[in-house]
């Protein structure tokens, strides 16, 4: 049974009892979005940053990981901090909009405290605020722009073009985008960003003479001040996403040529130089050391909500590292005090965009009601309601993902299921209705199809091992940012002191060991090769949501884990 | 690159590509092809072999052999390996990866001082180290990097 309005009351009442004040408005600030979002004005060089956004045009709930383990060099340090460890860290106070934001800490209570996060009229009503005392500042837009959504999926990543130039986007770099194929990113670029916005990656090159696809960066006058904006795209999208997309682009991290590109924008006269990245923060971080003459990476792909920059060191000086977390939660200002041709100071502040705090600005909402209107009825189909919170965010399953693989399984009449570790997805409260939308906000990708494949138990183990690797690798530059597989049916260990080929281990299947020769039928979907048919998750899903009406909360596969004793990255 | 010598590359293909080395001296005709196959070395089944019959045994560690390759292969069928010898006198240059059937995959003799700069293609099927060695006035010198190959997907 789904929570009644009597519980819901009840459960209000815990969060008052708990020290939560219960009108939104009231519990975020004085009745007003003027004390909360002052920002007094800082230097002559202001860079405001948006990342991972899904196409979210509206507010969302978005629950943040209660595991997000760093291993190695990252032990216990930024990203990899959750809940309490971050609280401290960033010295910020439990049972504050900020802990709601920043952390999964008592999500529920606190979402229905503090209410949604994000949405484009409400980011616009902030950006104009902010750019009003930052005469000059630019935005800047990381990518994951124009996936996320079952409208942006629709109209190609239209809606968020769209939206993004009447945000005022003025420097953007990609990594989903390039799933509309490279063909209609190109379209994009050459026709609606035309003067307008510049799509910058120096690390995409083409396959056959390694030229440059994309200008690699941008110099643009802040306050008579020179800033070059370098772009660097997602370095693994032919390996994360399918290949034959982009089938002439390479990608890569590439850092020998940032070199080369820091280098000739100091040398044409930048003042200041800031990455605009979707590297990934542990990339990032490893970037930042190798690379010197950068002031500032501004980055997101791991949707890490970072409240301060990281300072790191290299050859010669110091470069500051910024991540602006997802879906349209936070804003990013970097304000920089520039003196004599040289950066002598900075301050950082990463806003989060509480809905209940903003006026939605006029003109955005007029765009998204008027993108949203031939698929408004369609997308609020109510297909089941949820009795548990749902999310996806964390490095093994959230339970939306469960959901999913519990669909999979039962649906496509399989002994296992694989979903893949996509860390975009909103989350939902206990007693929401699950509509189409919710459903697409998971699912809303190019490659949709659903498989059922046979497969050995060796096989699925080095399936496992294989993405295992790719989360956990001692060094960041083989990583490629997603979360670990969710799996469904087979229950496992997980040896994070191990390499690659010893992590996954204890393998079960209803009880039994799982026989290495023995084939058992697996589902999954998002295939990344061509020509794989199936049908798409979203009706898999839709379809098993229509007969259950209500979803239990669900029990999650999740594997236990070996060698993460007091690690910071668990809540 | 403008588009004009793109179209003329492409239309020239690969036949023309190499005829164009030949002429400019970097490859020679017969004996680049015929005298200087080593048969033994490059169907070798395991690095220490294809090491020892082609020669490099016992080379030592260099930092003066540049190597470019990705940190993870975007197509394991064709993973470009670029490499320069900046180690004076250098006479021949070879890429192995460790972890191929056969892992000698090329050798390249530079004549007359030619520039010893070699970018290619190689195919791999797992992750790997792939080394490069250098002879130079007698003696052998190597450097190595990691090459991880993924079967991809679940990003992001």
């Amino acid at each position: 049974m789904s929570m009644n309005r009597r519980e819901f009351l009840q459960t209000l009442a815990i969060a008052a009892a708990s020290g939560f004040a219960l009108d939104s408005r009231s519990a975020l600030a004085s009745g007003n979005a003027g004390s909360f979002y002052d920002l007094p004005p800082f230097g002559n060089v202001s860079l405001l940053h948006i990342t991972d956004c899904h196409a979210q045009l509206l507010p969302i709930y978005f629950r943040e990981p209660n595991v997000n383990i760093g291993l190695g060099q990252s032990l216990n340090k930024v990203p990899h901090l959750v809940g309490e460890n971050l609280l401290k860290t960033f010295k910020i106070r439990p049972r504050t909009p900020e802990a709601y934001a920043f952390t999964c800490l008592d999500f529920e209570n606190a979402a229905h405290t503090y209410g949604k996060v994000g949405g484009f009229a409400h980011l616009s009503t902030l950006i104009k605020q902010i750019r009003a005392s930052r005469p000059g500042a630019l935005l800047l837009d990381g990518g994951d722009t124009w996936q996320g959504s079952a409208t942006a999926l629709w109209t190609r990543g239209q809606d968020m073009v769209d939206a993004g130039k009447l945000l005022g986007v003025d420097v953007m770099t990609g990594h989903w985008e390039f799933t509309h194929g490279a063909e209609r990113v190109k379209q994009v670029v050459d026709n609606d960003f035309k003067g307008k916005v510049d799509f910058v990656a120096q690390n995409i090159k083409t396959n056959d003479f390694g030229d440059p696809v994309f200008q690699p960066y941008v110099i643009k006058q802040i306050n008579n001040i020179p800033v070059a904006i370098i772009g660097q795209a997602f370095p693994y999208t032919p390996i994360a996403n399918p290949r034959y997309m982009t089938a002439d682009w390479s990608f890569g991290i590439q850092d020998d040529n940032m070199q080369l590109v820091v280098n000739e924008a100091r040398a044409k006269g930048a003042v200041v130089v800031i990455v605009l990245s979707h590297n990934g923060m542990d990339v990032d971080l490893k970037m930042a050391s190798r690379v010197s003459g950068i002031d500032a990476i501004m980055g997101g792909h791991t949707h890490d909500g970072i409240p301060a920059p990281i300072i790191v060191k290299n050859a010669d000086g110091q470069t500051l590292v910024t991540n602006a977390g997802s879906n349209g939660k936070f804003l990013g200002v970097l304000d920089f005090n520039v003196r004599s041709g040289k950066v002598v100071d900075f301050k950082y502040k990463l806003l989060p965009v509480f809905a209940n705090l903003i006026e939605p600005d006029a003109e955005m909402a007029n765009l998204i009601k008027a993108v949203r209107a031939p698929y408004e009825a369609k997308l609020a189909e109510k297909l089941a309601v949820t009795e548990g919170s749902l999310y996806r965010r964390g490095n093994f399953n959230g339970t939306f993902d469960q959901l999913i693989l519990d669909a999979l399984i039962e649906v496509k009449g399989a002994d296992a299921a694989f979903s893949p570790g996509f860390r975009w997805g909103t989350s939902l409260l206990p007693g929401e209705a699950i509509t189409l939308e919710h459903v697409m906000d998971q699912t809303a990708i190019t490659y949709p199809q659903t498989t059922l494949t046979e497969m050995t138990g060796a096989t699925i183990k080095s399936i496992m091992e294989d993405v295992c690797d790719n989360l956990f690798n001692a060094d960041p530059y083989k990583q490629q940012g997603g979360d670990m597989v969710r799996v469904g049916g087979i229950s496992y260990t997980c040896d994070l002191r191990q390499g690659i080929g010893k992590r996954i281990n204890n393998m079960m299947l209803n009880g039994k060991a799982l026989d290495p020769n023995k084939k058992y039928k697996v589902a999954g979907w998002a295939p990344v090769s061509e020509g794989v048919t199936g049908e798409p998750i979203w009706d898999v899903v839709s379809g098993y949501l229509r007969d259950k009406k209500v979803i239990t909360p669900r029990k999650l596969n999740l594997p236990k884990l070996i060698g993460v004793d007091g690690n910071a990255g668990i809540s | 690159m403008n588009q004009e010598r793109r179209t003329f590359l492409k239309s020239a293909g690969a036949v023309g590509a190499i005829a164009v080395a030949i002429a400019a001296g970097l490859l020679k005709p017969g004996e680049a092809f015929a005298a200087a196959w080593n048969s033994l070395a490059f169907t070798a089944k395991t690095a220490t072999d294809a090491l020892t019959n082609s020669g490099y045994s016992g080379a030592s560690e260099s930092n003066d052999i540049l190597i470019k390759v990705p940190e993870i292969a975007e197509n394991g069928a064709v993973v470009p390996v670029e490499a320069t010898s900046n180690i004076p006198g250098t006479t021949s240059m070879a890429i192995f990866v460790d972890k191929n059937p056969n892992p000698l995959i090329a050798d390249f003799t530079f004549l007359n001082g030619a520039e010893p700069f070699i970018s290619t293609r190689v195919k791999m099927a797992m992750t790997s180290i792939v080394r490069i060695s250098v002879k130079a006035g007698g003696k052998a010198y190597t450097a190595s990097r990691e090459v991880k190959v993924t079967i991809g997907g679940c990003g992001g």
